[in-house]
């Protein structure tokens, strides 16, 4: 059963135009009245002044996740640039020195004008090294180079101001979650 | 340029080109225009000037890695094409998805369709100086876009669903979300069709204007809400169901004459009908997994990994081979926004496409543009090439 559009011939009330535009004006003033006693209601923002509530698993730049001794939590396995449609994430691995982690990364650089902020470098990840929860989403700088981000400066963060709620960041646990993740981590199942 | 006419009289024609980089045609689009006054006595259409190469840069990358350039087709409803892809890899495996997952794909692709629609309405009858509607529109399609964030976040480029699930579960109050935005837009399309439906100059400017016939249509190849504004009663949803929706209860909708009128109200009265379809999945949504547990597509649970050495030997061989479809060709195809977005993969039994063909509902609707403004006003083919609703995204690919 098929709906058939109804093509409606206009009455002579119609077709005189002015009347249409009057139910017209009506509404959009109606509107505009609405507005004006509750500007609360535009949906619109007055941007740079006011600046989006993005939600905390909005995929923006991305984090390093770090170890309680402030080391970062990649044990530099490539899983992330091997995943990365983009190919805009450059590790390059060294002994971490513990014989448990075997390996960190020296250089893990992300190229952000490469980088489409799909977030699959958060699902490919096995260890929760990387997220992409900064709510940093708008980016500007006056340079190329100033844009491939280090692993200093996805690790420059304080880890007592990481949410406590149980948002999960993308694929990667989040809130309490966050805390059984690295106590399975330190335990020694994750290595 | 001087011409001779059928009748023997020289007649003096004016070339222009309507784009390619014209605001009016709504994409990088290139119509090429012979004026006899004000009327269009010919015209050749052009395109390829967003041409990316997307069929090329899919094969060098896995069948995961192609989710995100889908995005970038019909960017006005990316969850329909991701939706697409995935559906036609995972109809390769022959794998049977999760009932959550289904009706999560069924209610975000249909409330993709309304917003989708709802661009291309807004942005036609502003083509025919009716802004007004267009900001009516908006206003509610940017509350989708909040849900957008939420569930997928991000806002344009979504990347929502994955071979074999879904790239993230609802979250808490998704439902009456969804339920509150539906109404809004309802409100929003009752406010529109109450300005629109009896204003003499909207009837006036799109009633029996480029008139397309149902023979014309289909041996273009139309498919979609084009396709039905002729006459034709062709919806992959009700022909060839998939997702169960043969078990909702929606009409389609169809027009009788292949105007731009018809192409108009076939699309408003269309998201009045995915409205419906939203509010039957919604009652029908049930907890349980979003990702199917087969090991050769889907990567296993993050808590798995942590913890478990199979689990995570399964996430090492999916990141770095990726799945592998049994090879053999495939063609699946999904009712998009814009009609039948259909994907012909062809797999040699490696981690890569070894081709992928999309083949886009905009294409065949504007190969038909040129012959459909010819004998028509210049003023006239703007608004007809909003009604056909190209996407240059997805023409060029």
């Amino acid at each position: 059963m098929a709906k058939v559009v109804a093509r409606p011939e206009l009455t002579w009330a119609e077709r005189l135009y002015f009347v249409e535009i009057f139910k017209g004006m009506k509404l959009t003033i109606g509107h505009a009245l609405k507005t004006l006693s509750n500007p609360d209601t535009l949906t619109t923002l007055v941007y740079p002044e006011v600046q989006p509530d993005l939600p905390q698993d909005y995929r923006s730049r991305h984090r390093l996740m770090k170890r309680p001794d402030g080391d970062p939590r990649c044990v530099a396995c490539y899983m992330c640039s091997t995943a990365c449609p983009a190919r805009c994430i450059e590790i390059e691995a060294e002994e971490a020195g513990d014989h448990h982690i075997e390996k960190r990364p020296a250089v893990f650089n992300i190229d952000l004008l490469l980088c489409i902020y799909c977030g699959m470098c958060v699902e490919a990840c096995p260890c929760d090294a990387i997220r992409m929860d900064t709510k940093k989403a708008i980016l500007v700088d006056d340079a190329r180079h100033k844009f491939i981000i280090s692993r200093d400066q996805m690790l420059d963060w304080d880890p007592s101001d990481y949410p406590d709620t149980d948002v999960t960041s993308q694929e990667a646990p989040g809130g309490k979650l966050n805390e059984e993740a690295r106590k399975a981590f330190e335990s020694g199942t994750g290595h | 340029m001087k011409v001779e006419n059928p009748a023997g009289d020289i007649v003096e024609l004016m070339t222009i080109n309507l784009g390619p980089s014209h605001p009016a045609t709504h994409g990088t689009l290139r119509a090429f225009c012979a004026l006899d006054g004000e009327t269009v006595s010919a015209a050749a259409c052009e395109m390829g000037y967003l041409h990316r190469g997307f069929e090329k840069m899919v094969e060098q990358g896995t069948y995961s890695m192609v989710l995100p350039y889908t995005d970038r087709l019909n960017y006005c409803s990316a969850m329909l094409n991701n939706i697409g892809f995935c559906k036609a890899v995972e109809t390769m495996f022959g794998i049977e998805l999760p009932e959550r997952c289904v009706r999560l794909r069924v209610i975000i692709g249909e409330l993709s369709r309304v917003i989708d629609h709802l661009v291309c309405i807004g942005a036609n009858l502003v083509d025919l100086g009716a802004m007004t509607n267009f900001w009516y529109f908006f206003n509610p399609r940017e509350s989708v876009y909040k849900i957008w964030e939420k569930i997928s976040g991000a806002r344009l480029t979504n990347t929502w669903t994955r071979i074999g699930g879904l790239y993230r579960d609802a979250y808490d109050g998704f439902s009456d979300d969804i339920r509150a935005v539906v109404t809004k837009i309802e409100h929003a399309i009752a406010e529109v069709r109450a300005l629109i439906e009896h204003n003499k100059i909207f009837l006036d400017r799109t009633k029996d204007v480029c008139v397309v016939s149902a023979e014309d249509a289909i041996s273009w190849g139309w498919t979609g809400p084009c396709l039905r504004a002729c006459g034709v009663d062709r919806d992959l949803r009700k022909d060839e169901p998939y997702y169960g929706y043969e078990t909702y209860d929606f009409d389609t909708v169809i027009g009788t004459t292949g105007d731009t009128y018809d192409r108009v109200m076939v699309r408003m009265l269309e998201m009045i009908e995915s409205i419906s379809i939203i509010r039957q999945a919604l009652d029908k949504l049930e907890d349980g997994p979003i990702n199917s547990t087969d090991a050769r597509v889907r990567l296993p649970n993050k808590q798995a990994v942590y913890h478990d050495m199979e689990a995570l030997i399964n996430q090492f061989k999916l990141i770095y081979e990726g799945v592998r479809p049994p090879p053999g060709e495939h063609y699946d195809a999904t009712e998009a926004a814009n009609g039948e977005l259909g994907f012909f993969v062809v797999s040699d039994g490696g981690t890569n496409p070894y081709k992928v063909k999309v083949r886009p509902p905009c294409f065949t609707q504007y190969a038909a543009f040129g012959e459909m403004i010819e004998g028509s006003l210049v003023a006239d083919a703007l608004p007809t090439l909003a009604s056909i609703n190209i996407i240059a995204g997805e023409l060029d690919r």
